[in-house]
């Protein structure tokens, strides 16, 4: 089958490999319909996540049909049309029963790294470097599913590929950011970055009761999206000083929630940019952190701040002294897949948000380097660009 | 790799072969030369999985070595030493895991306790069966060559329960006079909260005495935790997961590789 491998920073290509096949009793094997690009994906092309070996098929939010099945598969039969959770969760671990699946004890085929690295396995991740399991990703004609009954959740009749897609990593992720904001009625909910997962974010906020939400990202057309799509107002950080025009929306209070949705990559200006960007290069650290910097010092006293962008290693000059004498509340992790998705498709089916608009460009599994990069330059008004190994 | 066995060559090379007759060609003890198989194998595995990573490399050298060091009797350590380490040896060395299982203790006992379940999670055990109520007969399986490891031998061993409290507590050692020496001891205990069962495992070896055993141990020690560690979370895997998660075996754009 053809599949889309990551071979270094910022070069993918595409090669014919064997079609996986079920290797433990509940694997699962689906056949590929659609296969997004993700915000994450820009972190391994960047060579900020150690760990990816030349080679690795990346691609980890995805929906397809189900061709095969192993000896333990309760719930899924052939030809089930599913969504795909990017997070492998083992459904029998005390974090699985927590429903705290990316904390998942058992999934991480390569628990190791991240042993190592932060004292405790985290789950594996689809196509998302050796750290998080080193599992095949989606952007293949096929995918083997590792514990499919638990990360496999079928479409409901009526929602299409491209609405269900997104509620494979995209919306689910949005969903648990505002839920981790722990959004009051009426609250105003800040989210920094306009990308798939900081939209979705904004859906969500609303559906948890804000009562105003406030978007910022440097793209006009990314802003728009905001606007017109999450009835977002909006700031353009290239433009306006975001504290002071923060303090000035919100009466000199502050935002109450603040969201971080940007990451390890976060775009920055002046003289932190510069400083940033060196420190990063020289590996002093290995993440960049203005918007995490930035929705601390904005977020009001006794906020909270939600962070849901990546981030994977050291960052310098955290205000801790701003957040601890603030009172501030922080979550954060990585989605919660499993405890989401079934009421997103829900949500999804009765219409009340299409997460469908984040598809930009549809294209075949050999434009591979060139759908990577028109996403990270955010080329052609791109949101995502989705891959359709069957056309 | 190719190497370590070029550099100290087994005695029928040249190398040894000028270093005279009074030297015997075997100065490794059966159970040194036992563990060093076993233990090298095992190191060996471990190392070669990860040989992308410098302590993989190191680990799947020092594996290769004990495994020579096992297969022939020979330790190119000791020749260069000149130290002989063919006779009793007294001192041993223990590795101790512990996990959190969730589900009741009655299950994570019982499943150790029915002994052929061990190869299951055992990275290195073949097989398991019962001889009697207490006895078994133990078969590991190791590769006889680091660099063609399709090639496996395999050791065999007695061994019996020494202990054994239902629901809390196996311990089990090798009979004397079986070709490896070595005990385990496992306790079940009740994780706070309904939480589960805590398994601790502690199993030992006994290695070769003298200078060079003493650095094999040294070379053994964090590879053998390793590897303990490893079984215990896999059966902490195969408990709670029914399986035990692998990527080997799935497509990749490396030709060389399966996984
Ligand atoms: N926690 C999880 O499980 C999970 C899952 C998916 C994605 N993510 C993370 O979410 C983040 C966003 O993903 P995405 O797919 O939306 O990516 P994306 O690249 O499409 O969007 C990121 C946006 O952030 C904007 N941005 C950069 N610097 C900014 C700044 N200083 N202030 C405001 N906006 C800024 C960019 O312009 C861009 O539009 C990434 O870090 C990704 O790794 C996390
Ligand atoms: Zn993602
Ligand atoms: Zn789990």
């Amino acid at each position: 089958m053809k599949a889309i491998c990551w071979e270094g920073i910022n070069k993918v290509s595409t090669e014919r490999v064997p079609d996986p096949t079920i290797l433990n009793p509940r694997d699962a094997i689906v056949r590929v319909f659609l296969s997004s690009v993700c915000g994450s994906d820009l972190h391994l092309l960047g060579g900020y996540i150690p760990a990816m070996r030349s080679g690795d098929i990346i691609g980890h939010e995805f929906m397809g049909e189900i061709v095969e099945v192993g000896p333990e598969v309760k719930n899924l039969k052939k030809g089930d049309r599913v969504v795909v959770c990017s997070v492998l969760a083992c459904g029998g671990c005390e974090y699985c029963d927590r429903e705290e699946y990316s904390l998942c004890d058992n999934s991480n085929a390569e628990p190791e790294w991240t042993e190592k690295a932060y004292g405790y396995p985290v789950a594996g991740i689809f196509g998302y470097s050796h750290a998080l399991g080193g599992y095949a990703g989606s952007h293949a004609e096929y995918t083997r599913v590792p514990f499919a009954d638990n990360v496999c959740f079928k479409v409901p009749d009526g929602v299409s590929n491209e609405s269900a897609l997104f509620t494979s990593d995209a919306f689910p992720t949005g969903y648990m950011a505002a839920d981790f904001a722990g959004i009051e009625p009426g609250d105003t909910v800040v989210v920094w970055g306009c990308g798939g997962v900081g939209l979705m974010a904004m859906h969500s906020a609303w559906l948890l009761g804000a009562g105003r939400v406030i978007a910022i990202d440097q793209y006009p057309y990314r802003l728009e999206q905001a606007r017109l799509r999450a009835n977002a107002e909006v700031l353009n950080f290239k433009e306006v000083d975001v504290l002071e025009a923060l303090k000035q929306m919100t009466g000199g209070r502050g935002p109450d929630r603040c969201i971080d949705c940007v990451g390890m990559e976060a775009n920055s200006t002046g003289i932190e940019k510069v400083y940033d960007y060196a420190k990063q290069y020289a590996r002093l650290q290995s993440d960049r952190p203005s918007v995490l910097r930035q929705a601390i010092m904005a977020c009001r006293k006794g906020g909270t701040v939600s962070i849901i962008g990546v981030y994977g290693g050291l960052i310098d000059k955290f205000p801790m002294g701003p957040a601890m004498n603030k009172g501030l509340t922080f979550r954060m992790g990585q989605q919660f897949g499993q405890r989401y998705i079934p009421k997103l498709l829900d949500i999804v089916a009765r219409g009340e948000v299409d997460p469908a608009y984040l598809l930009t460009h549809k294209l075949p599994l050999d434009k591979g380097q060139e759908g990577y990069m028109m996403f990270k330059e955010k080329a052609n008004n791109n949101m995502r660009s989705v891959f359709a190994p069957a056309g | 790799m190719a190497n370590a066995f070029k550099t100290f060559g087994p005695p029928h090379s040249n190398q040894s072969a000028r270093q005279g007759q009074t030297k015997s060609f075997t100065n490794v003890g059966t159970s040194g030369r036992v563990l060093s198989v076993l233990g090298g194998a095992a190191l060996a595995y471990y190392g070669w999985g990860r040989k992308q990573s410098p302590l993989g490399k190191s680990l799947a050298t020092a594996g290769g070595y004990l495994v020579l060091r096992g297969t022939t009797g020979f330790c190119p350590f000791n020749e260069v030493l000149h130290v002989d380490t063919a006779h009793p040896e007294t001192q041993g060395f223990e590795v101790t895991s512990s996990v959190t299982i969730l589900k009741p203790r009655e299950e994570v006992y019982q499943f150790w306790r029915q002994l052929e379940n061990l190869p299951r999670f055992m990275q290195y055990l073949e097989d398991v069966r019962r001889t009697g109520p207490r006895r078994s007969h133990w078969v590991a399986k190791v590769p006889k060559n680091i660099i063609y490891k399709e090639k496996l031998t395999t050791i065999e061993w007695e061994a019996e329960i020494t202990h054994e409290e239902e629901n809390s507590l196996i311990a089990w050692r090798s009979l004397p006079g079986s070709e490896v020496e070595n005990s385990g001891e496992v306790r079940f205990t009740d994780a706070p909260a309904n939480r589960g069962t805590v398994v601790q495992a502690t199993i030992s070896y006994r290695p070769p005495a003298g200078a060079a055993g003493q650095l094999a141990a040294r070379l053994l020690n964090p590879a053998f935790k390793e590897l303990v560690k490893q079984d215990v979370r896999r059966f902490k895997r195969l408990l709670e997961a029914g399986e035990i998660p692998t990527i080997i075996g799935q497509p990749s754009g490396r030709k060389d590789e399966n996984y």
